[in-house]
C-alpha cells in the first residue's frame, strides 16, 4: 500500500520507534492499573505489583483492585487488542486484500454465533471457545467462496461477501436472543455482544491468551513465507512456497485467534482493519518487525479505547461502539483509496 | 557423455474444459539457450508457462527439468531450478524493492528461517546486475514499470536457478527498457542459464539470435532458429493477418513486422 509517507528505511530507525511503542505499552499498562472508580497513586500500584506494601488496609484494598479487577482486564485488553490485529494482518495477507479484516469478511459475527449458540446451551468455556472457532471457520470459508465464484478482480467483492456472511450470522445471533431464556441468558448475551471488557477476569484473559499466544507464534514463525502469499498464488508458488498448505494454516490461526478475542470482549469490530494499516504504514513491511508493530499497536489502541470506555463518564460505552466511531470513517478512507489508486 | 537437456517437454497436452489448450507439445532446451515463445493471444503461452513451471498440471505428457519429472519434485525444489519473471503489475502491498528481491531467496530458506546474510548479499549483487540498486529502499508500488520489470528480473537473479521462465517481460516497457531487458536475457545466456520468454515482437528474437516455438491453437507449428522460421508468410499465417516485413537492420540480422493497413 502506498502511504504519505515513506516506510522506515533504516533498519535502526524502524528498531528505535518498535522500542518506543513498546515502551508506550508498558507505560499504557502501568497508567491503566492506576486509572479508575477508586483511584491509585503510580507509586501505590508499583509497590502492590511488587509486593512491598504495609500491610495497612488500603493496601489489601489496592491489592483485590489491582489483582482482581484491573490486571485480569488490562491483559484480556492486551489480549484481544493484539490478536485481532495480527489475525487482520494475516487476513490482509492471505487474501491480498488491504480491506480484508476479522469482522469484514464475517468471521466475528460467525464466531458470536457459533459462541452465543454454545452460550443458549449453557456449554462449558472450551465448548464456547470451539464453537465461536467453528462458526468464524464456516463464515471466513463461505465469504472466500463466494468471492471467488464471483470472479471479480475488485478487492470490494471479499468484502461485500464478507459483509453478506456477516448479515447471515447476525440474524442466527437474532435467532438464538429470541429462543434464549429472557431472565439470565438473553441479558449475558446481548451485552456480552456489544463488545465490553466490564467483566473481564483472569479466567477470560486466560481464554484469549492461549489461541493468541499460539495463534501468534505460528504466524511469527511462518512470517517469512506468509509474505510472499501477498504476491499471488502464482508468484509465491513460483518462490517455492506451498500456497494451498500456507494459506490453510494461515486461515486456522487467525480465525483461532479472532474467535477466542468474540469468546472474551464480544465483536469489536475495525480493529482487525485499521491497526494492520498503521503499523504498515509506520514500519514498513519487513514481516518480523511489523508483525511486532501490530500486536504492540493493537494491544495500545484496545488498552486506550478501554480506558476511556471504562473512565470517560459515569456508564461504561460498550468497547465496540467506539472502535466503530473511530474505524467506520477509517474504512470510507480506505475505499477512496482503493478507487484513486487502482488496487486490484 | 550424454549432456542431460535443462527443460525437456514431451507430448504435453492440456485440457481446460474439454478444449485441448495445449496439444502434444514436444521440445528440449540446453543450458545456455534462449527460446522465444511467438504466438497470437490466446495460442496457450502462457498456459505452456505455467506447465513448465508447475503451476498448472498437464493432463497428458511429461515435464522434465534438469533430468527430473516436474510433478515428481516438491515446490521448493522446483523453485530451486526454475526462476519465474511475471508480468509486472500493481500490488495492494508497498514491499520495497529490496524486500521484493529477497523473496527471491524463499526457496534456499529452511522451514521457518529468515534471510542470512549471504541472502542479502546476493540480493545486493542481483539488483547491482539488474542496474536497480538505487531503488533498493524504494517501495515496488511507487516506480514505474519499467523498474519493476528490472526488479523482478532482479529477483529471479536473486532466486539462483539455472532456468529462468519470462512471461511477456517487455510487454510495458519502451524501446530503452526493452533494450536493457533484452542485453540482460543474452547475458543471461551467455552465462549458461537457459532462458525461456514469451513476446508479441518477432523482431526480439532476430535480436537476441534466440531459438523461436510458434505456437497456435495449442500446436507447436514450427520451431527452429528464428531466420529459418519467421519469414514473412509464416508470420502472417501465425497471427492471421496481413503483415509488412521490415528489413532495413537485415545485414544485422534483425528483421521485424507490423500490421500491413492497405
Amino acid at each position: 500500500m502506498r502511504f504519505w509517507r515513506a516506510p522506515p528505511a533504516a533498519d535502526g530507525e524502524g528498531r528505535g520507534l518498535l522500542l518506543v511503542s513498546a515502551l508506550a505499552l508498558g507505560a499504557l499498562i502501568l497508567a491503566s492499573l492506576a486509572l479508575g472508580r477508586y483511584p491509585l497513586s503510580l507509586g501505590a500500584v508499583v509497590e502492590t505489583l511488587i509486593g512491598r506494601g504495609n500491610g495497612s488496609e488500603s493496601d489489601a484494598t489496592a491489592q483485590t483492585i489491582i489483582f482482581m479487577v484491573r490486571l485480569p482486564r488490562i491483559a484480556t485488553a492486551v489480549m484481544v487488542g493484539a490478536g485481532l490485529s495480527i489475525a487482520g494482518a494475516a487476513y490482509q495477507t492471505v487474501f491480498r486484500n488491504p480491506m480484508a479484516s476479522p469482522s469484514l469478511l464475517g468471521v466475528s459475527a460467525g464466531a458470536g454465533f457459533g459462541a452465543s449458540l454454545a452460550l443458549l446451551l449453557h456449554l462449558p468455556t472450551i465448548a464456547v471457545e470451539a464453537a465461536a472457532f467453528v462458526g468464524g471457520l464456516a463464515a471466513v470459508g463461505a465469504s472466500y467462496l463466494a468471492a471467488s465464484r464471483v470472479k471479480s478482480q475488485s478487492l470490494i467483492t471479499l468484502v461485500l461477501c464478507g459483509m453478506v456472511m456477516s448479515a447471515l450470522f447476525q440474524a442466527l445471533i437474532s435467532l438464538v436472543k429470541y429462543v434464549a431464556d429472557p431472565v439470565d441468558t438473553l441479558a449475558t448475551i446481548t451485552f456480552w455482544l456489544m463488545g465490553s471488557l466490564a467483566k473481564a477476569n483472569g479466567a477470560d484473559a486466560a481464554t484469549a491468551a492461549a489461541p493468541v499466544v499460539l495463534g501468534g507464534a505460528v504466524l511469527f514463525a511462518l512470517r517469512w513465507r506468509i509474505s510472499l502469499l501477498a504476491l499471488g498464488d502464482h508468484e509465491a508458488a513460483a518462490l517455492g512456497a506451498d500456497v494451498v498448505r500456507l494459506r490453510i494454516i494461515v486461515i486456522l490461526c487467525a480465525t483461532a485467534m479472532t474467535a477466542a478475542t468474540v469468546c472474551v470482549a464480544g465483536i469489536v469490530g475495525w480493529v482487525g482493519l485499521l491497526v494492520p494499516h498503521i503499523a504498515r504504514m509506520l514500519f514498513g513491511m519487513e514481516p518480523g518487525r511489523v508483525m511486532v508493530a501490530t500486536a504492540t499497536l493493537g494491544a495500545l489502541f484496545v488498552l486506550g479505547v478501554d480506558d476511556v470506555a471504562r473512565s470517560a463518564s459515569i456508564i461504561e460505552i460498550p468497547l465496540g461502539v467506539m472502535t466503530a466511531v473511530i474505524g467506520a470513517p477509517f474504512f470510507l478512507f480506505l475505499v477512496i483509496r482503493a478507487r484513486s489508486e487502482q488496487w486490484s | 557423455m550424454v549432456v542431460t537437456p535443462a527443460i525437456a517437454i514431451d507430448s504435453l497436452s492440456f485440457r481446460r474444459a474439454e478444449r485441448l489448450v495445449l496439444d502434444a507439445i514436444s521440445f528440449a532446451l540446453d543450458a545456455g539457450e534462449m527460446l522465444v515463445l511467438l504466438g497470437p493471444n490466446g495460442a496457450g503461452k502462457s498456459t505452456l508457462v505455467h506447465c513448465l513451471l508447475g503451476l498448472a498440471a498437464p493432463h497428458a505428457g511429461s515435464v522434465r527439468v534438469l533430468g527430473e519429472d516436474l510433478d515428481r519434485l516438491a515446490r521448493r525444489e522446483i523453485a530451486k531450478r526454475i526462476a519465474y519473471v511475471p508480468q509486472a503489475g500493481h500490488s495492494a502491498f508497498a514491499f520495497t524493492v529490496e524486500q521484493m528481491v529477497l523473496m527471491g531467496r524463499s526457496a534456499h530458506i529452511e522451514g521457518a528461517g529468515s534471510p542470512s546474510r549471504r541472502d542479502r548479499e546476493v540480493v545486493r549483487r542481483a539488483l547491482a546486475d539488474t542496474g536497480v540498486e538505487h531503488l533498493a529502499s524504494k517501495p515496488f508500488t511507487q516506480i514505474s514499470g519499467g523498474e519493476r520489470q528490472l526488479a523482478l528480473i532482479a529477483r529471479a537473479l536473486a532466486q539462483d536457478t539455472p532456468i529462468i521462465v519470462m512471461d511477456e517481460p517487455t510487454s510495458s516497457l519502451d524501446l530503452g527498457n526493452q533494450g536493457r531487458v533484452l542485453d540482460l536475457m543474452r547475458k543471461l545466456a551467455a552465462e549458461g542459464k537457459c532462458v525461456v520468454m514469451t513476446t508479441h515482437l518477432p523482431d526480439q528474437a532476430f535480436n537476441l539470435k534466440a531459438r523461436v516455438a510458434l505456437l497456435r491453437d495449442g500446436r507447436l507449428i514450427a520451431e527452429g532458429r528464428a531466420e529459418a522460421v519467421c519469414d514473412l508468410g509464416s508470420m502472417s499465417r501465425l497471427y492471421g493477418a496481413p503483415l509488412l516485413r521490415l528489413s532495413d537492420t537485415v545485414d544485422r540480422g534483425v528483421v521485424g513486422y507490423v500490421p500491413d493497413l492497405s
